[in-house]
């Protein structure tokens, strides 16, 4: 069912209804089975553009790199990106997604001033901070269950240019992650790790730090890129454990060999999987499972320790593995996935029982650590874990649920209901 | 498939008045083609179907632009076969919106334009015009219609300054279409609005959009009647 224009009402039907932007979130929150999925992509107008006072309004199927391509050219950026700027406001807003500046600038929501709701009654509500702040605050990083964002306004962050002074640091072990990061995170604006999950023993942890901050220039007239597609997806994946090993080596030796400041383009910063059209092709058809959970800052160190000792072990070589340190900045959504601590994020070929053990002790890694678990990655999280992970907060949310909204992602944390 | 138009227009900076038969619609996409770059001469809201209105939306279109570039009609309504023949209202309104209506404007707008002695009229009618079928009669035969008014309106002024061009979408991705399953040869409105726009600027009298509909509808044409029938196209 989709959505073209603000004033349209999509409520035909029984439901349960579930938004619905790029579908870029990996597990079954942007699934409704059996219910009607109503699509917002099309909702792609802006509304309007402070430059004075930097705000920006738009619809909410409008997309980060829309809004790059618009704001660039008049000196601003967006204050908070995720890795790929192929997602939604709406959606952007509904997971409160962060960045490699988490630590600077907190989460997405946090840039949000106010946004307009449709509920199934067919109210519209404008909310904020200061107006229905308990919807506001159920919305962002709601899922989608609270009823359709339509527009949002967003502050923007001046910013000459959208390249990035960048260095790319080689680290020897997860001691040297956290050292580096603590150093890093004091005088850069993004930094992000990139692990080695193979390596073992004395070696765990090993990997890559990218650091970086806005380059302060008048950026050079823009270029359009070539992207590289994979046409098809092949039918059995070819990242088995030798070619993760060599891809990871490989990424490993090049990182080290090239230090220095480096002037980067913000793509290949920003969002490295954008310029590879349906990278997730290489996984073959039974496709992938994504992990990304939160430990807390006591808990960081061992907790990671096991995580990635767990997953060494397992053999079940993962194509992409990250590592950050999130910001004491608290979130401004009920259920936002992102609190002060370490994130990190794997992914797996989907080989079917094997790869459902190996979640099975990384969720008992995260619980034991008193981590949580990003539900916009997440497919298999057992329903006590979500009920746990967020215990404080769910009774808040639920008062805010739009009746009529679900998804599979609710109905799988929420059996029986 | 205006508004995809417009927003290309927008970004190169260009001046535009719209008109809509919704005020809200209008607003929103006026406002989106502002913050996009479009200085917006007006906007205006009126219903296309009175006939009436046509002199004064184009009076008040010339004098807020001064010189007109571009013309576009691309209004228009799609309603089953079936619909309308149980709602002949209905099925009035599909032939008075993209035939009459639309004829109408397109004339108007022409002789304006000559007048001016320069300037392109576009009038968006379909593929559907060109062979008309049973699961889309009325829709079908009102785009023939259009097509054949603009055919005939092309010769008319020829000589007089202006170019008259009729552009035949096939399967747009749209609030039209919204209801229906899209396969692969559908197209989205910003890419018939490329066509559109450099139709506008030089080529062809009569394009299809995407260009590789010239081809289907040539085999489709060619089809005999009692195939048609058989295949209930
Ligand atoms: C390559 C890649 C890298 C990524 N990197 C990061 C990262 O660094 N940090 C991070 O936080 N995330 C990251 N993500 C996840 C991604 O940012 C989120 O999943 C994002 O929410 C996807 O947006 P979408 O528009 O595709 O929404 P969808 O996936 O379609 O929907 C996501 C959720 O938002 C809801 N929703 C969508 N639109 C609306 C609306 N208009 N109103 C209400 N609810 C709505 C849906 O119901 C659903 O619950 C990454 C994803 C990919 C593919
Ligand atoms: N989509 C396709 O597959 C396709 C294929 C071939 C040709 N076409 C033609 O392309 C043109 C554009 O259509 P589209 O696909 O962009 O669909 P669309 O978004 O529905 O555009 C048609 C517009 O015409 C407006 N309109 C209808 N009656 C009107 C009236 N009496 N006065 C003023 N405005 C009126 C509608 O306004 P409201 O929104 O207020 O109803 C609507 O905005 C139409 O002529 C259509 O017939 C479309």
């Amino acid at each position: 069912m989709p959505l073209h224009w603000r004033t349209d009402a999509p409520f035909a039907g029984a439901g349960p209804f579930l938004p619905h932007g790029l579908g870029r979130s990996y597990g079954d929150e942007c699934l409704n089975d059996g219910g009607v999925l109503i699509r917002t992509r099309s909702l792609d107008r802006f509304i309007a553009l402070d430059e004075d006072r930097a705000l920006l309004t738009c619809e909410a199927g409008v997309t980060l790199s829309e809004i790059l391509k618009l704001v660039e050219p008049l000196g601003f950026g967006l204050p908070v990106v995720p890795g790929t700027k192929l997602v939604t406001v709406g959606g952007a807003i509904a997971n409160d997604v962060h960045g490699k500046n988490h630590h600077r600038a907190g989460t997405f929501g946090a840039h949000v001033e106010e946004l307009e709701l449709l509920r199934s009654t067919g109210e519209r509500i404008v909310c904020s901070r200061a107006s229905h702040a308990p919807l506001f605050a159920a919305t962002v990083g709601g899922l989608g269950l609270t009823g359709v964002i339509v527009s949002a306004t967003i502050r923007l962050r001046r910013q000459p240019s959208p390249r990035v002074d960048a260095e790319t640091l080689a680290i020897r072990d997860l001691r040297e992650f956290f050292d580096l990061s603590l150093e890093s995170d004091a005088r850069f604006e993004y930094t992000v790790a990139w692990i080695d999950c193979l390596a073992r023993g004395r070696h765990l942890g090993r990997g890559i730090l990218h650091r970086g901050n806005p380059a302060q220039e008048i950026p050079p007239p823009p270029r359009s890129s070539r992207r590289l597609a994979v046409p098809f997806e092949l039918p059995v994946s070819p990242l088995n454990g030798f070619t993760v090993r060599a891809f990871n080596a490989a990424y490993y030796l090049r990182h080290r060999l090239s230090g220095g400041t480096r002037r980067v383009p913000r793509d290949p910063f920003f969002f490295p999987l954008d310029g590879v059209d349906r990278w997730n092709r290489i996984y073959g058809r039974a496709g992938f499972f994504q992990f990304q959970c939160q430990l807390p800052p006591g808990a960081a160190e061992p907790g990671l320790r096991e995580i990635l000792s767990t997953v060494a072990a397992a053999g079940e070589g993962s194509f992409l593995a990250v590592l950050k340190n999130f910001g004491e900045a608290t979130s401004p959504g009920l259920l936002s996935f992102p609190r002060e601590g370490s994130t990190v994020a794997l992914d797996f070929p989907n080989r079917g029982s094997r790869t459902l053990r190996l979640f099975e002790r990384l969720h008992a890694a995260v619980r034991e650590h008193g981590g949580r678990i990003y539900p916009a990655k997440d497919a298999l999280m057992p329903a006590d874990q979500f009920q746990t992970q967020h215990r404080r907060e769910l009774p808040a949310f639920r008062a805010q649920l739009d009746p009529a909204f679900s998804s599979s992602l609710w109905r799988r944390v929420n059996p029986g209901e | 498939m205006a508004q995809a138009v417009v927003r290309r227009v927008a970004s190169a900076g260009g001046e535009v008045m719209l008109v809509a038969r919704d005020p809200e619609k209008l607003r929103h996409v006026g406002d989106d083609a502002r913050v996009r770059g479009a200085k917006i001469a007006d906007l205006l809201q009126a219903d296309l179907d009175l006939v009436g209105g046509h002199a004064a939306l184009l009076d008040r279109a010339f004098a807020a632009l001064g010189t007109v570039d571009v013309v576009l009609i691309a209004q228009g309504v799609l309603a089953a076969p079936e619909d309308c023949e149980r709602d002949p209202a209905l099925a009035e309104r599909v032939l008075v919106t993209n035939m009459v209506g639309a004829a109408l404007l397109a004339q108007a707008a022409a002789l304006r334009l000559a007048a001016q002695g320069s300037g392109t009229l576009v009038g968006i009618s379909s593929v559907a015009g060109d062979r008309v079928r049973g699961s889309n009669y009325q829709y079908g035969a009102a785009k023939a219609g259009f097509s054949a008014f603009l055919e005939g309106l092309r010769c008319r002024m020829s000589g007089r300054g202006i170019r008259v061009v009729t552009v035949k979408p096939g399967f747009v991705d749209s609030p039209m279409t919204a209801h229906l399953a899209k396969g692969p040869l559908w197209a989205s409105p910003d890419a018939v609005a490329g066509v559109i726009l450099r139709a506008a600027e030089r080529g062809r009298d009569v394009v299809y959009a995407p260009g590789y509909w010239r081809l289907i509808m040539l085999a489709v044409r060619a089809l005999p009647r009692w195939l048609l029938i058989k295949l209930r196209l």
